[in-house]
């Protein structure tokens, strides 16, 4: 580059000394160009890098997808969380209510028994008495029976009800992996206007759904759950099945 | 009767085998992911797979798939209980050839009806 305007200011000389005014003039409206030329070139990769970085952002429109979306459904899913832990503590809670009592009225009623069974045993009892212990005992078995199956039913519903572990887990997981995937956009984003003319590299994270095999956890009302074909309940399942054949 | 029940919640592999027991299959064995049920399912001589979907290494459909493809466990019964609901999935399962499909949540009663189901059909000889 040098060594070509040395050679072309040589030239130059060259012909002013001979009193060339026409290619001397030609010669300096050559080396203009050139500088131009180069001024352009630089311009236009310039351009070119800005064209690139702003591309860049707007493919990065995962960004936006998240705000105007997911956020959204986001919150509608913890909403779901809470919906169903609190379904979940009730039940317990109704189970334990109704429960406690019955536990509680057989033991207290098991030890009167048991303190008279004993005046029996060492003789200290009428008959008279004996005949009211003797229905006693049998209303005491007849009752304890029912509550027993009571309690065991309502012990069954506490371990159905614990079901919500894995209900919310799945949602959880699903609204921690959002949160990931903002947290790394925004990174992109900070990185995008820290640097000059950095290119961040579009990160594109596939939104779990079916396809990909993994499953996306329960379908929660009011989110984008509800576009997608879910089919609602057992019933449906059945039905379903059964048109395939099953 | 073994039963091995795959879950990655740990919750509901409890449940499940408390559901199990009272209708008095005492015989099960957990694995809390695909990964690591199939090997359990190739050593051991488990009689039925009970499985859910959404799991991290090894989707449940994808057990389901592994388990047909394998000589020795292909006509064993897969009972898929899982969350996933949407149409493209129950059919996928189907074609996969799961034997009975639960949406969770369920109750008693369903996997009860479900697990006679397939046993009657297998007594059947279908």
């Amino acid at each position: 580059m040098r060594a070509r305007q040395l050679e072309r200011a040589r030239q130059l000389v060259v012909h002013i000394e001979a009193e060339d005014d026409e290619a001397a003039n030609r010669l300096i409206e050559e080396m203009g160009r050139m500088h131009e030329s180069l001024l352009f070139e630089e311009l236009g990769k310039l351009t070119r890098d800005l064209h690139e970085a702003l591309n860049a952002f707007r493919l990065d429109s995962r960004l936006s997808e998240i705000t105007k979306n997911e956020i959204p459904d986001a919150k509608e899913r913890l909403n779901y969380v809470v919906a169903m832990t609190e379904q979940s503590a009730h039940r317990t809670l109704n189970a334990v209510e109704e429960s406690l009592p019955m536990a509680e009225s057989i033991s207290r009623q098991a030890k009167d028994l048991y303190k008279a069974w004993q005046r029996f045993r060492h003789r200290e009892m009428s008959t008279q008495e004996f005949r009211l212990l003797a229905q006693e005992v049998e209303a005491f078995l007849e009752r304890t029976g029912g509550d027993g199956e009571s309690i065991r039913r309502n012990l069954s519903d506490v371990l159905m009800a614990q079901d919500f572990q894995d209900l919310t887990g799945q949602v959880i997981r699903r609204v921690i992996h959002l949160v990931q995937d903002v947290e790394e956009n925004l990174v992109g984003l900070v990185r995008i206007s820290g640097e000059r003319l950095a290119v961040p590299e579009p990160k594109r994270k596939e939104s779990k759904g079916a396809g990909d095999g993994k499953g996306s956890g329960p379908a929660v009302p009011n989110t984008s759950d509800g576009s997608s074909d879910v089919i609602s309940g057992q019933d449906g399942v059945d039905d379903l099945l059964s048109s395939l054949g099953f | 009767m073994k039963i091995l029940i795959v879950d990655d919640f740990s919750t509901m592999r409890r449940i499940i085998k408390n559901l199990l027991r009272d209708l008095g299959y005492n015989n099960t064995a957990e694995a809390d992911d695909g990964s690591t049920a199939l090997p359990q399912l190739m050593n051991g001589s488990f009689d039925f797979l009970i499985t859910d979907w959404n799991m991290p290494n090894m989707a449940g459909i994808d057990l389901l798939k592994a388990v047909r493809a394998d000589a020795r466990l292909k006509d064993m019964p897969v009972l898929m209980v899982t969350a996933e609901a949407k149409r493209d999935q129950i059919v996928e399962a189907a074609q996969a050839g799961v034997s009975g499909y639960i949406i969770k949540p369920f109750t008693a009663d369903t996997l009860r009806e479900k697990i006679d189901k397939i046993f009657e059909r297998i007594n059947a000889g279908g």
